[in-house]
């Protein structure tokens, strides 16, 4: 097994492409232009092997901490696996319905033949969602700050964050429809109140949880009232903030999907909906496996954020 | 020199939230000239960290007022640095960013930003800049909150167990080293401690406390040259004098509870 390891994802790859090239396509299914399939898979491969190589050289002078080189290969190998038995199961033996399942050759093309559209659409959903996550964050946050410091900000805040938070956002599309005359700002507002809410109460709660031994340290030390709020609440509060943060873009992803299959003329969603209605299931799952990516890369990014934010945690407390 | 103190009449008394009051402090008056070493020594919870808090300025006296260099204390400021028994460094900063605290918020970072490694050498943390509080040691994070405390020239220093946590042998090597530091930074501290041997070796000034409600029981002054030695017998007289103090005071509140 050891051996074999650096071998496996290369092997799946070969049996892959046997059935791909070698086994005839069912007449039922409509023929792709190209065998986008084998094609995609073949190039995976090649940036796995390559990747594994370019660690290989950087894990010699580095420690053995390091993940062992192969060690995502099996991975690969099953993926590729599954997606064989995928094939073989639409578009070489048409067990599965040939309308809602079509061959993976004509998804992937849709994303390559498909393209103009489906970037132009990326950018719209893109540009919603940044300005909805931007508006919600700041107000969420500063909002936050003032219920967590303040009393008097407390008594008549609070009970607006209670009564409208937990409205779910996309029960305000008719009356937003009607307030605002551009379906985009629509969305943006639908994301921003769904970012709002759990930012909102994540920081204030946060801030109130500050043990107040910090503060009492700072204000020995002499720190006024705005130093002890952004240099003491802040950053004790930041691990609470980003949960919040967190919290609210995932409910914004799906908000931002309803959204756009409601009254978007341009959108990632709306690619996805329009295209179920046109019953091109192909356009459908493409349309699908750009929401993933693209939500991961959101989430990826968030991360990455929150290791650098929150390195000082590092064996504290993770999530 | 500067920094001497003055408690007038200072009365606490705390609601709870249970409504109940209690009376923390009643009738505190002390003096403490600058420059001296005063332990604050009595039964738990008879309200030392409240006299602590009071010249502070986290706590307001109820009744009386306290006074640094003539001074009404109203708020805390940086002429008094408090150092608790747990370290209470920023969790967010590393070592070097907690030290400097002080001047940070203080504006006073740019013009002094030497000193910040002077203070870490001070209290033996050099090398440890980048560290975060949650990888160095109890003692080692108290000396931190130490360089912390220091770095901002306090007139006083007001210390609440800040060995209380740590084992006996960091804990004789910090005494040691609090007595350094003092001897090289001029300023007056005050350390509550419920360890009569650290008072004794310590203090100019050992000042006992009553019961709660806290008066002062007796204010004795040790006439021992630095640095002291633990088998001096004038030493042990004195540690079995505050013992038999305190042991009197430690039976008072049976009265309490038989009204
Ligand atoms: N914020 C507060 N609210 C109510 N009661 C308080 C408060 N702070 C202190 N007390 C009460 O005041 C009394 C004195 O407390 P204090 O912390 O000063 O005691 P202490 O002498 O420092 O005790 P220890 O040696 O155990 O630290 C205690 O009975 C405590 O319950
Ligand atoms: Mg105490």
């Amino acid at each position: 097994m050891k051996i074999l390891r650096p071998l496996l994802p290369l092997l799946s790859l070969a049996a892959a492409e046997i059935v791909a090239f070698a086994v005839p396509d069912s007449p039922l299914h409509q023929p792709a232009k190209h065998p986008y399939f084998a094609i995609l898979l073949i190039i995976a491969v090649a940036v796995y092997y390559i990747a594994a190589t370019a660690q290989y050289f950087k894990n010699k002078n580095n420690s053995a901490t390091e993940k062992p080189v192969f060690y995502r290969g099996p991975f690969l190998a099953g993926v590729i696996l599954f997606l064989n038995l995928l094939n073989i199961f639409t578009v070489k033996t048409a067990l599965f319905p040939v309308l809602y399942f079509p061959a993976l050759d004509r998804v992937f093309g849709t994303l390559v033949e498909d393209r103009t559209l489906i970037i132009k659409c990326i950018g719209f959903s893109m540009g919603i969602l940044l300005k909805g996550v931007a508006g919600g964050l700041i107000i969420g946050f500063f909002m936050g700050i003032a219920v967590g410091f303040s009393k008097a900000a407390e008594y008549w805040i609070n009970p607006l964050i209670r009564i409208l938070g937990p409205i779910p956002s996309t029960a305000w599309i008719p009356i937003l429809l009607v307030v605002f005359s551009e379906a985009r700002s629509a969305s943006s507002f639908i994301i921003g109140i769904s970012v709002w809410f759990p930012t909102v109460v994540l920081t204030s709660s946060g801030i109130a949880n500050v043990k107040n031994s910090y503060f009492e340290v700072s204000s020995t030390l002499g720190a006024g009232q705005l130093q002890k709020i952004f240099r003491i609440g802040v950053p004790a509060a930041m691990p609470s903030i980003f949960l919040g943060l967190f919290n609210g873009i995932c409910g914004s992803f799906v908000a931002l999907m309803t959204a756009e299959m409601i009254g978007a003329k341009y959108g990632i969603g709306w690619y996805v909906n329009w295209q179920k209605e046109m019953m091109a299931y192909s356009n459908v799952y493409a349309g699908l496996i750009v929401i993933a990516v693209m939500f991961y890369l959101v989430i990826t990014v968030l991360f990455k954020i929150r290791d650098r934010v929150l390195g000082w945690q590092k064996g504290v407390i993770k999530w | 020199m500067v920094g001497s103190i003055r408690f007038e009449g200072v009365k606490k008394t705390f609601h709870t939230v249970t409504g109940e009051t209690v009376n923390a402090l009643s009738g505190v008056d002390l003096e403490i000239e600058k420059g001296k070493f005063v332990c604050l020594i009595g039964p738990s919870g008879c309200g030392k960290s409240t006299m602590l808090r009071i010249l502070a300025g986290l706590d307001t006296p109820t009744e009386g007022s306290v006074y640094i260099d003539d001074k009404k204390v109203q708020r805390p400021d940086c002429d008094r640095g408090l150092v608790f028994q747990d370290p209470n460094l920023f969790p967010w900063l590393n070592i070097y960013d907690n030290v400097a605290f002080g001047l940070k918020v203080r504006k006073l970072y740019k013009k002094r930003s030497a000193d910040i490694s002077e203070y870490m050498e001070l209290v033996g943390l050099k090398g440890f800049e980048k560290s975060y509080p949650h990888q160095l040691s109890g003692g080692m994070c108290q000396r931190a909150s130490l360089a912390r405390a220091l770095i901002g020239h306090p007139k006083a220093l007001l210390l609440d167990e800040p060995l209380g946590a740590l084992d006996a042998f960091t804990r004789m090597n910090m005494q040691d080293e609090l007595l350094r530091i003092k001897a090289e930074k001029d300023m007056t501290m005050i350390m509550v401690t419920h360890d009569v041997d650290e008072a004794v070796y310590l203090a100019d000034k050992i000042v006992v406390m009553t019961p709660r409600p806290a008066k002062i029981e007796k204010v004795i002054d040790v006439d021992l040259y630095q640095p002291r030695d633990r088998n001096n017998p004038e030493f042990i007289r004195l540690r079995s004098e505050i013992l038999k103090i305190l042991d009197f005071a430690g039976k008072e509140p049976d009265v309490e509870y038989n009204i």
